[in-house]
């Protein structure tokens, strides 16, 4: 039974391309007009990267930033924190980018700034900030993972607090850190999904356009589906090479 | 040279409402070497931390070089420059080498030159018997091995005043020694010591002054000789006994 239920799909799929109800021949790079199809949906690729790859990188910093008062001794920083986690974890992605798209170019004008924010940056901004939430919270577990006496021995050789945490306490979390943090960058990768429905020319963008036009949503959206996978199985990858030479490094 | 290298005056402590020191005072002269004993629980890893502010101090005056202690962040940067402090757990830094170790303090604090860093760190590898050691990571070195290295790092920023805090109640008994005749030696070329052990041979031979704690107080306090041969009070008699039966 599983084994059939397994094999259903790949029959379906195969058994297509000659069938009268599906139509491969949208997507069939053998044919001039399919490939001009393929060429025009993965041309998508590089905008998806784009998005996903600068809104990691500002939520790794921002992520940071929100996690260091988390480990504060005084409440008022731990409050702090806890008040920009709750909320932003709060929202979901696509109010959120709704409400930085459309709305947060209006408070700038408020402000007599014209700030004009196009779907690009609108994506990058509220995918970074919507992930820092979450990101914030893997930092503060991995560092607090780490004893207290490694911030006790860098205090007493005459280290300050961002020199314990540059050279001492990061080095040592981020072993512990980088495996979620794959997962929240693989999350990100996906949710830039979202940025198709403010016009920017990501991948799913392009599938959406195509589908009006070839009007062929299963064969268009299958191909998209895969695209995502290709492109998360190379983060998998590439993050496994990273913890295998970071795991090399900690043995010496 | 018999100025107050430390000095505690009326020093009390809370944790939460657990009252761990009791007004102690304690003045550790430039040179001298202190011992402090006591059964768990007593306060005296506390008096350490206190010295050099891992642990804030409430009530009392602490001074380190004729500095008080404050909460201000500089006379308490001011004061750890000064202090050196040898863990119970070591706590080396297990992602650097034993050389970087040794390094990292005065480079980053400091501001020598890697060069000049490495100097010093090979000196005083040298003087804790393991000069073959600097690049290994400190997970290939034996218990012994890396307090030793812990106090190399210690010394490597040159503290007026060295702190231990059971320095070999984590190590295996035969590696013991090692840790101790270093000490021994760092006394005897005249270093300033607090020392918080159960190391009664050890304390005979170095310490200048003995002190008993009991339940966050300094209960005994006196030459090694009186102390060991005519405690004053019961607690530290009994303490004594039951330590030393062995």
């Amino acid at each position: 039974m599983k084994k059939l239920l397994m094999i259903t799909p790949l029959l379906l799929l195969a058994g297509c391309s000659s069938s009268q109800t599906w139509g491969w021949y949208v997507i069939d790079p053998t044919k001039a007009s399919g490939w001009t199809n393929v060429k025009f949906l993965i041309s998508g690729m590089g905008a998806t990267i784009q998005i996903s790859l600068i809104a990691a990188v500002m939520s790794i910093v921002i992520g940071l930033l929100v996690a260091l008062p988390g480990l504060s001794e005084k409440r008022g920083w731990r409050l702090l924190n806890r008040i920009y986690v709750e909320f932003v974890r709060a929202i979901p992605l696509l109010p959120m980018l709704f409400w930085v798209f459309y709305g947060l170019p209006i408070v700038f004008q408020s402000m007599g700034m014209n700030v004009p924010i196009d779907p690009f940056w609108g994506a990058i901004i509220t995918l970074a900030v919507s992930d820092s939430a979450f990101t914030a919270e893997i930092y503060r577990a991995g560092i607090q993972s780490i004893a207290r006496g490694q911030r006790e021995a860098a205090q007493t050789i005459g280290l300050n607090y961002v020199q314990t945490m540059r050279y001492v306490i990061l080095p040592q979390a981020i072993r512990r850190i980088l495996p979620p943090l794959a997962n929240q960058f693989i999350y990100i990768v996906k949710m830039s999904a979202f940025a198709s429905v403010i016009g920017m020319q990501e991948l799913t963008r392009r599938a959406n356009e195509l589908v009006v036009t070839e009007y062929r949503p299963l064969e268009i959206y299958t191909l998209l589906i895969f695209e995502y996978l290709i492109l998360v199985l190379i983060i998998s990858a590439g993050v496994r090479w990273l913890e295998r030479r970071m795991g090399a490094d900690e043995r010496g | 040279m018999q100025d107050a290298a430390i000095e505690l005056v009326g020093v009390n402590k809370w944790f939460d409402t657990f009252h761990v020191l009791k007004d102690i005072n304690l003045t550790v002269k430039s040179g001298e070497k202190v011992v402090i004993c006591g059964p768990s629980g007593s306060g005296k890893s506390t008096v350490v931390r206190c010295i050099n502010q891992l642990e804030k101090h409430q009530k009392g005056t602490i001074r380190v070089d004729g500095i008080e202690l404050t909460d201000d962040a500089k006379s308490v940067a001011t004061i750890r420059s000064e202090v050196g402090m040898v863990f119970q757990q070591f706590n080396l830094f297990p992602h650097l080498t034993v050389l970087e170790n040794l390094t990292l303090g005065p480079i980053k604090a400091r501001g020598l030159s890697r060069k000049e860093a490495e100097e010093k760190a090979r000196h005083y590898l040298d003087r804790v018997h393991i000069p073959d050691q600097a690049d290994k990571k400190p997970v290939q070195l034996s218990g012994g091995q890396q307090q030793r290295v812990a106090i190399a790092r210690s010394l490597c920023m040159e503290p007026r005043v060295l702190l231990f805090d059971e320095p070999t109640s984590a190590l295996d008994p035969e590696m013991i020694s090692e840790v101790l005749d270093v000490m021994v030696e760092l006394a005897d070329e005249g270093m300033t010591m607090v020392v918080v052990t159960h190391e009664m041979g050890f304390a005979r031979k170095v310490a200048d002054k003995m002190i008993f704690m009991d339940a966050g107080e300094i209960v005994e306090e006196g030459n090694p000789e009186h102390f060991f041969t005519a405690p004053q009070s019961d607690r530290c008699r009994q303490f004594l006994s039951q330590i030393l039966q062995h």
